[in-house]
């Protein structure tokens, strides 16, 4: 070995405890903050609870019921799945504002193919997926090769379906009696099933899978190590040889498909398919279980338990408020507290390494 | 030096419109070697760098590994090829887990039905890898291998970095200013670590400014000056203002060292 350099002699004295870490300093503060940056759930979890908790004393057995908790999961599977779609881009530092529209219109191709085509059910419902991913593929293709802002695509495709929705469908709804004769297995996620006063339906079935599913795959296949890597450091990824356009792609429209899955579960939950649907702000629900589920807009961070705990948060929030009596825009304004509480977290834990 | 080069290439030009970053450059690396390469700023070293390591194509010119060509169209193909290359930006992903980074983009997944069905990732098994290959670099100081590389320091990051050029790389190793951004005991470590990796008998090509360490650990020194191989020295033979001369101009090299 070559000799040292003559000014690093003086390191021969110095310390040589260089990598370890500085254990005894911290407080509990700093021993949460690490706990909960390597537990991204930990934080909806916790205001989840806590809300429960809260509205269960306030308003007593009528809210703490399981009748009632279960109300809330009904009314919000699908923004949970819309949720699961928007965390998948999110946590490629992308937004998707396009996924309430293509809900939409996958709902409108379903019932269309089924009740006024005459298609099988089965069929439709094969459609109404491909049109959804179809979508989330050509977001996919912008963002990846033309290397536009997922924000310009995704507001550009959102009129675009949007509009396409209306002129394809004249904006006629189908009937609820229709889809019912006709195609009784578009409403396939709207049955329930009573376990004592409990009431779940297939479709908050649908969304709990969903959401495990995903979660399994984004922490334990390579796919999923690869979305959290394009999200947090897309050139280190792609110089890790991960192929980033591939990868972005593939979340797009999946987002897409999950989205027109989520088109499936409303026609059950709706009864009646309507392309008015499309002017709803979807989206911004779905964003904002997301966020508030602490999926960091930045890319890279959160856990998708996190989404669903936000998507209940959302509705444990809004069904405590409503049995209050409360003014409907208390709901809006504490959604928005809420948001704002989130991020600001989110950037906090963020500095655990600094 | 009577050995075969372990990768050679001839020729290189590479234009970026009006500039030529490469001008018929040529470069050989030997077995077991550290081959330092130097020159001023705008010289054309990240230009040659990026040729061998696949990040940029080359318009003339032709790079053989082990005596038969190759023609990298990505960093994907250098790497599979056994050329890693530790970048200046470490390409870490901060959040992901010390083994999930060093396996990143070749992962090991379950055999059977969980990993071909389920596509399932053996944790266990990329772990032990990643800490048997860190322990081998004596870089154990880092305790828990599931923690995000974000959480570490700026040497321990450069060491998972070199670590896993080390793991991976079968044929060289690129590492492009491996102690730019760290402080005097830091880079100590680093240099241990290339001379680790070099004992191991994998070469190594080190891109740096800092002539005291490039004279330090260096077998062979490739002076690069207005995109070319201008000569190659021996750090024994040359001072290191000689070598900055030659890079810069100020001085004309020996004959010698210009058929080297």
């Amino acid at each position: 070995m070559a000799q040292v350099q003559e000014f690093e002699k003086a390191l021969s004295n110095s310390e040589t405890s260089v990598a370890a870490f500085d254990e005894h300093g911290t407080s509990i503060v700093k021993r949460i903050q690490h706990f909960l940056h390597s537990t991204p759930a930990a934080v909806p979890l916790i205001v989840l609870v806590l809300s429960i908790a809260v509205f269960g004393v306030t308003i007593g057995g009528r809210f703490f019921s399981s009748y009632t908790l279960t109300l809330i999961l009904q009314q919000i599977a699908i923004v949970g799945i819309l949720g699961a779609a928007q965390t998948l881009v999110i946590l490629t530092a992308g937004i998707d504002l396009s996924i309430g529209v293509i809900m939409v219109i996958s709902a409108v191709i379903m019932g269309n193919c089924a009740v006024t085509y005459g298609l099988p059910t089965l069929l439709a419902v094969v459609i109404g997926l491909a049109a959804g991913g179809a979508c989330g593929l050509l977001n996919g293709l912008l963002v990846a090769y033309m290397k536009l802002p997922p924000f310009i695509v995704t507001l550009g495709t959102w009129n675009i379906v949007m509009a396409t929705n209306f002129i394809y469908s004249a904006n006629e709804t189908i009937r609820d009696a229709d889809v019912d004769v006709q195609a009784p297995l578009l409403h396939l996620f709207g049955l329930n099933f009573k376990i004592g006063t409990a009431v779940l339906t297939f479709g908050v079935i649908a969304m709990v899978v969903l959401v495990l599913i995903l979660w399994y795959v984004l922490n334990h296949t390579a796919w999923g190590r690869h979305v959290y890597a394009v999200g947090d450091d897309p050139e280190a990824a792609k110089l890790s040889g991960i192929q980033t356009k591939k990868v972005l792609i593939s979340v797009y429209t999946l987002a897409g498909l999950i989205a027109a899955f989520a088109a499936w579960v409303s026609i059950g939950r709706n009864g009646s398919i309507s392309p008015s649907a499309a002017v709803t702000d979807y989206n911004l629900q779905a964003i904002t279980a997301t966020v508030i589920g602490g999926i960091s807009l930045f890319g890279g961070r959160g856990s998708i338990l996190g989404t669903l705990f936000g998507a209940m948060i959302v509705g444990v929030v809004s069904m405590g408020l409503n049995m209050l009596g409360a003014d409907p825009q208390w709901k809006v304004l504490l959604t928005g507290v809420l948001i704002i509480g989130a991020v600001a977290i989110d950037q906090w834990i963020r500095k655990v390494s600094v | 030096m009577t050995q075969e080069p372990i990768l050679t290439a001839r020729g290189l030009v590479k234009r970026y419109g009006r500039v030529t970053a490469l001008n018929s450059c040529d470069f050989d690396l030997y077995p077991g070697e550290i081959l330092a390469v130097i020159g001023d700023n705008g010289a054309g070293k990240s230009t040659l760098i990026k040729a061998i390591s696949g990040a940029v194509i080359p318009d003339e010119g032709i790079i053989e590994l082990d005596r038969k060509q190759v023609l990298f169209k990505s960093p994907i193909e250098a790497r599979e090829a056994g050329i890693e290359t530790v970048y200046q930006n470490l390409a870490l992903s901060p959040a992901l887990s010390i083994a999930d980074n060093m396996f990143l983009g070749r992962e090991i997944r379950k055999p059977g039905f969980l990993g071909d069905w389920l596509r399932m990732l053996d944790r266990p098994a990329m772990e032990k890898r990643a800490r048997d290959k860190l322990t081998e670099l004596g870089l154990m100081t880092i305790q828990n291998i599931s923690q995000a590389v974000e959480t570490l320091s700026g040497g321990q990051r450069q060491g998972v970095a070199v670590a896993r050029a080390a793991a991976f790389g079968s044929k060289m190793v690129i590492m492009d200013e491996p102690t730019a951004a760290l402080g005097v005991k830091e880079s100590r470590r680093v240099l241990e670590l290339i001379l680790d990796v070099k004992k191991r008998g994998l070469p190594i090509v080190l891109i740096s400014h800092n002539m005291p360490h490039v004279f330090e650990v260096a077998d062979r020194i490739h002076i690069h000056r207005l995109g070319r191989r201008l000569c190659v020295i021996d750090p024994k033979q040359y001072t290191m203002s000689d070598a900055v001369a030659f890079m810069t101009g100020a001085k004309l090299p020996p004959e010698a060292a210009l058929a080297a």
